[in-house]
This record gives structure tokens, C-alpha cells and sequence, in this order.
């Protein structure tokens, strides 16, 4: 099946948008995705015919709010391939579903001595949620390291993961845009006994997802990647661990009974919602969720990977030795996000100069410093797609590098 | 809609590609400090020889960042080489006033009279030419790094 990519543009508004009287080119959707249309009004309509707080009145506007909520999740959980809506915790974004099971979980399973496994690609919110732990509980920290070609360097796989509780891994790099072979880690970290967290964030806007065939634990994903609002994540997890984890905040929502002496906690995954959740924003999830499903993650991951493999040939043949791409070299086991150094110029001079064009680059450390001190830079530039982008952003992309070539050489 | 030549004068691409005082000073004596900016990454080493009369012999720079971050640090050790500590903390205040920068929040009119208040009877020299620097806030940060990490080796030194 083919795509109609001027329809698919014509749903997202922003994209209609003139930066510095240039159409607008955004190459950043691994920072964060437009939204289309459909998700604007979800929302819109929630809180202009719906608006009310959820799981708690009986009168129609709160059943209708409650009914949208919970299909929300129920959405968002079956895209994913979840079995059950029930796995699936709403949080505001991929970093606090890290932070929840740091929290939770790893408050009651891990302490002195016990390691955690990580790689070099991770970001930030999948390195210091595990290093906050690390100094209150003194849990060690392993490091898988990565290949001269940007993958995981899998050679001391079995060593690394000997003796540890727990492998945190992303999915894709969103510096990289390496795509980890994630049930083949799945499968080492269970010979060593060990459970696997994925942040996801990078894969579930561009790929097809089954947390089921992955078989992990912890599944970590925003939604303003995906085509949803900001301010609405998800941490899936298998039933019986989230049983088994203490609860996360404490309040409202949350609990069964509050007495004078103590509180019971609430079924799961209510137990890790305490306080009135981001409810229109979970609207706008189910309604990218919905987007994503009608356009086809089949679709999206074909249309991207033709973009990423034109940018590659692109970039390296009008730039030659010009360009560091920091990441594997043809589209194959990569996604979308393109760092790379340019003619020595900072990836912030970049940007400025790219800027002008209506062009919109990530200049930066991507929030993977560890990472950039890997692979010894301070900073890249990232191009990144999603199914709104055109080949003809790509060539807008490399004809703003020539001027930004041109301007730094006068 | 300001352009590129307000940003990246001439005077600036050329304190980025030729920096000024890199290098390093043994510490002690010298005092030294890093700045990060980390938004970007940025980063800012600095070494400060004062001598017991307070004045600034000697200033090495190093660390990595975008020209304006880079070309700024080269630009502040130039300035502050040979001043005494009290013109040094001058200069930041002015330069920071330049950048918009004040210690309380002023708005229009109460904001270009502090600027000119704190910029009057200070040399600022090539710095003047960061000045476009205004009109593109999100590099506010990069060019006040190095100012922010030289008041930070006076703020230590006062307190030690």
C-alpha cells in the first residue's frame, strides 16, 4: 500500500507555517512530532464537550470523560500489542516511567552490590534515574559498550550482564538512530536472571511495536514523539510485576481506603496515578494512536526508511569527506535520526544558519552526554524524520548546508 | 527579522578561529574554574593569575563550543588580561548589561537606561560586537558562559 503523502501533510496545520518567509522544513521529530489535526480536536473536543475529572462523579459528563479516558489507555496499550489495558500506566513522559520503576521497583529489589546494565547510547533519562539510585542504594552500573560502527558492542554480553537485576536499554538511539536488536537482549538478560527495561521512545512513532514479542518487563515511551500532545507518557509492564511494585506518589486516585493509621492501594495501574491525570492529554494520545494505526506502522517504517536512506546518499555525496555522520551508514537497522559534524562548523552555528532557511535541526548533546564523550564530540547536529517529511525537506536540508558552508568560509 | 551578519561579525568569526590566551596556568597559584552550558553542551575552562594587589596577570582559556561561546571566552581574557579585580567584575556587569542582563527584571525604557547605566564609562571594545547576540535569545547563554565562569573564580576567590 502506498502513502498520499500531500494528504497526510495537509492534516498537520503547523507544517503549513512560513519561518523567515521560507516553508517551513522541520527535521526534528525525534526532539518531538507535529500533531495532526486529529489529535488537536480530540483534545479540543474533550474539554469543550466533556470536561470533567475522571473516576469519580456518576453523572453523564464524568462517565463520558471516564469512558475516554479508559479507552485512551485501552488504544494506546493495543497498539503497542499489550494484552492487557490494564499493563498499561499513563505517566507525562518516558522519563518518569523510568523514574517510576527506579522508584518503585528498584526500591524494592535492588540495593548494595546489585547492578544495573546500561548501554553507551542511552539518554539521559534512562542513565540518571539508575545513577540517582546508585548513590542512595549503591546499586553498580554496567556499561554495554558500542562498535566502531555505532551498535552495541554485544561481544562481552554474557560478562556484563552475569550477576545483574536488571538491563535498560533503548530501543533506538536518538543520536545514533542504531535500532537494538531487542529480543535477542531480552533473551541474554533472561539467561542471567535479569529483568529489561526498553525505553521505546524512538522506535513506537516509526516502527511496528509488540512489547509481547519483545518479551520485556518495562516498556518507557512519551507521547509528543508519537503524534500525541506533550504531557502524556506510559510505562507498560508485565501484570504481575506491577502487582508486586509499591505504589509510586502518594495521593488521590491512587489508593482503596485512607484511615487515620494507613492507606490501601488501588488496583493496578490506578496505583501509580495518584492525583487528577493529564486527562485530555491521554485523549490526544488515543487520537495519535488512532492516526498512527490508520496510516500504518508498515507504511510509516517504509516511508522513513526511504528517507533516511536518501539523506545518508544525499549528504555523503554532495559533502564527501566533509560530513561525519555519527551513525550506521545505510538505512538498514537504523532509523530516522542523522547526527553528524559539518566542516568543523559547531552544530549550534549550524542550526543558527540552517535557521534561516526554515529549516529546524537539533543542535546539541542530544541528552546523551556519555555518548558524545564516546564518541568525542561536544555536540552534533540531527536531522531526524517522521511521515510527514518529503524528499524535497532532504534536498532543503543539504541546499541550507551549502550556504551554511558558503557564510562560514567568507 | 535580524540577520546573520548582526550574529556572526567579522570581529567574532575571527576571535572563534584565531582564540585568544588558550592554553593552561598551573594551579595553585593560578585560580581556575569550568562552566558548562548545558543546554548545549558548551563548555568553558578558565585560569586566572591575580597577583596580592588584585590584578589579573595572566588568563588562559580552553573547554569547546559554538563561535559565539568560544569567540566570547577569547574576547572576556583579552579584556580582563592586565585589569584589576574590581574593572574585571565591571566588565561582567556591563557585559551582562549588554546581553540584557540586570540584576533585578526591568522592561523597556527602565532596561536600556540600566544597560546604559552600567555600560557608561566601561571600555567594552571588541565585545561591542557580540552585541547582536540580543536579538537571538536562545544564544544569550552561549555568549555569557565565559563572563558567568570568570564571576564564579572571583565570587571562590573573595571567599576563600
Amino acid at each position: 500500500m502506498s502513502i498520499d503523502l500531500a494528504a497526510i501533510r495537509s492534516e498537520f496545520p503547523l507544517l503549513k507555517r512560513q519561518i523567515n518567509g521560507k516553508r517551513l522544513v522541520y527535521v526534528d521529530s525525534a526532539a518531538t512530532s507535529q500533531k495532526p489535526q486529529s489529535v488537536l480536536d480530540a483534545m479540543d473536543n474533550y474539554y469543550t464537550t466533556q470536561n470533567a475529572n475522571v473516576h469519580r462523579g456518576v453523572y453523564t459528563l464524568a462517565e463520558e470523560a471516564t469512558s475516554a479516558f479508559e479507552s485512551a489507555r485501552a488504544r494506546t496499550a493495543k497498539f503497542i500489542g499489550a494484552q492487557d489495558p490494564h499493563e498499561l500506566v499513563f505517566t507525562r513522559n518516558a522519563t518518569e516511567s523510568i523514574n517510576l520503576v527506579a522508584r518503585t521497583w528498584g526500591y524494592q529489589n535492588l540495593r548494595d552490590g546489585d547492578v544495573v546494565v546500561l548501554t553507551e547510547m542511552e539518554h539521559h533519562a534512562n542513565i540518571v534515574p539508575w545513577q540517582m539510585l546508585s548513590a542512595e542504594r549503591g546499586i553498580v552500573i554496567r556499561w554495554i559498550p558500542i562498535t566502531a560502527d555505532y551498535r552495541l558492542d554485544l561481544s562481552d554480553l554474557d560478562a556484563l550482564l552475569d550477576g545483574a537485576s536488571l538491563l535498560a536499554v533503548t530501543s533506538m538511539s536518538n543520536v545514533l538512530g542504531t535500532v537494538n536488536d531487542i529480543e535477542k537482549l531480552v533473551a541474554a538478560a533472561r539467561s542471567a536472571g535479569a529483568k529489561v527495561l526498553v525505553d521505546a521512545c524512538q522506535s513506537i512513532p516509526h516502527d511496528p511495536v509488540d512489547v509481547v514479542a519483545w518479551g520485556a518487563d518495562f516498556v518507557a515511551f512519551s507521547g509528543h514523539k508519537m503524534m500525541g500532545p506533550t504531557g502524556i507518557g506510559a510505562l507498560w509492564a508485565r501484570r504481575e510485576l506491577l502487582e508486586e511494585m509499591p505504589p509510586f506518589l502518594g495521593g488521590g486516585e491512587m489508593i482503596r481506603d485512607v484511615r487515620k493509621d494507613g492507606f490501601t492501594t488501588n488496583d493496578v495501574p490506578w496505583k501509580f496515578e495518584a492525583g487528577t491525570p493529564a486527562i485530555a492529554e491521554a485523549i490526544g494520545l488515543g487520537a495519535a494512536v488512532d492516526w498512527l494505526s490508520a496510516v500504518g506502522m508498515e507504511n510509516i517504517a517504509s516511508h522513513e526508511r526511504a528517507l533516511t536512506a536518501y539523506a545518508l546518499e544525499q549528504l555523503t555525496s554532495a559533502f564527501g569527506d566533509e560530513i561525519t555522520i555519527y551513525g550506521p551508514p545505510t538505512a538498514e537497522g537504523r532509523g530516522s535520526a542523522v547526527s553528524f559534524l559539518f566542516n568543523e562548523i559547531h552544530a549550534h552555528d549550524i542550526s543558527q544558519v540552517l535557521d534561516e532557511d526554515g529549516v529546524c535541526v537539533r543542535a546539541g548533546h542530544h541528552c546523551a552526554k556519555p555518548l558524545m564523550r564516546v564518541l568525542g564530540v561536544p555536540a552534533t547536529s540531527r536531522a531526524s524524520f517522521a511521515i510527514y517529511n518529503t524528499f524535497e525537506d532532504i534536498d532543503a536540508l543539504v541546499e541550507a548546508l551549502h550556504k551554511a558552508k558558503t557564510f562560514f568560509a567568507r | 527579522m535580524p540577520g546573520l551578519e548582526d550574529l556572526y561579525r567579522e570581529i567574532i568569526l575571527d576571535h572563534y578561529r584565531s582564540p585568544r590566551n588558550r592554553g593552561e596556568l598551573p594551579t595553585p597559584p593560578a585560580l581556575s574554574a569550568e562552566g558548562f552550558n548545558p543546554l548545549c553542551g558548551d563548555e568553558v575552562v578558565l585560569y586566572l593569575n591575580v597577583d596580592a594587589d588584585g590584578n589579573v596577570t595572566d588568563v588562559k582559556t580552553g573547554g569547546q563550543g559554538c563561535s559565539i561561546s568560544q569567540a566570547s571566552t577569547s574576547m572576556m581574557s583579552a579584556a580582563v588580561k592586565g585589569k584589576s579585580i574590581t574593572e574585571a567584575r565591571q566588565l561582567i556587569t556591563a557585559f551582562k548589561a549588554l546581553m540584557s542582563i540586570h540584576e533585578s527584571k526591568l522592561e523597556g525604557a527602565d532596561a536600556t537606561a540600566a544597560t546604559e547605566e552600567a555600560i557608561a564609562g566601561v571600555r567594552l571594545g571588541d565585545l561591542e560586537a557580540l552585541q547582536g547576540v540580543v536579538k537571538f535569545p536562545v544564544r544569550i547563554k552561549c555568549a555569557t558562559l565565559a563572563w558567568n565562569t570568570l564571576a564564579q573564580i572571583l565570587d571562590e576567590s573573595e571567599s576563600a
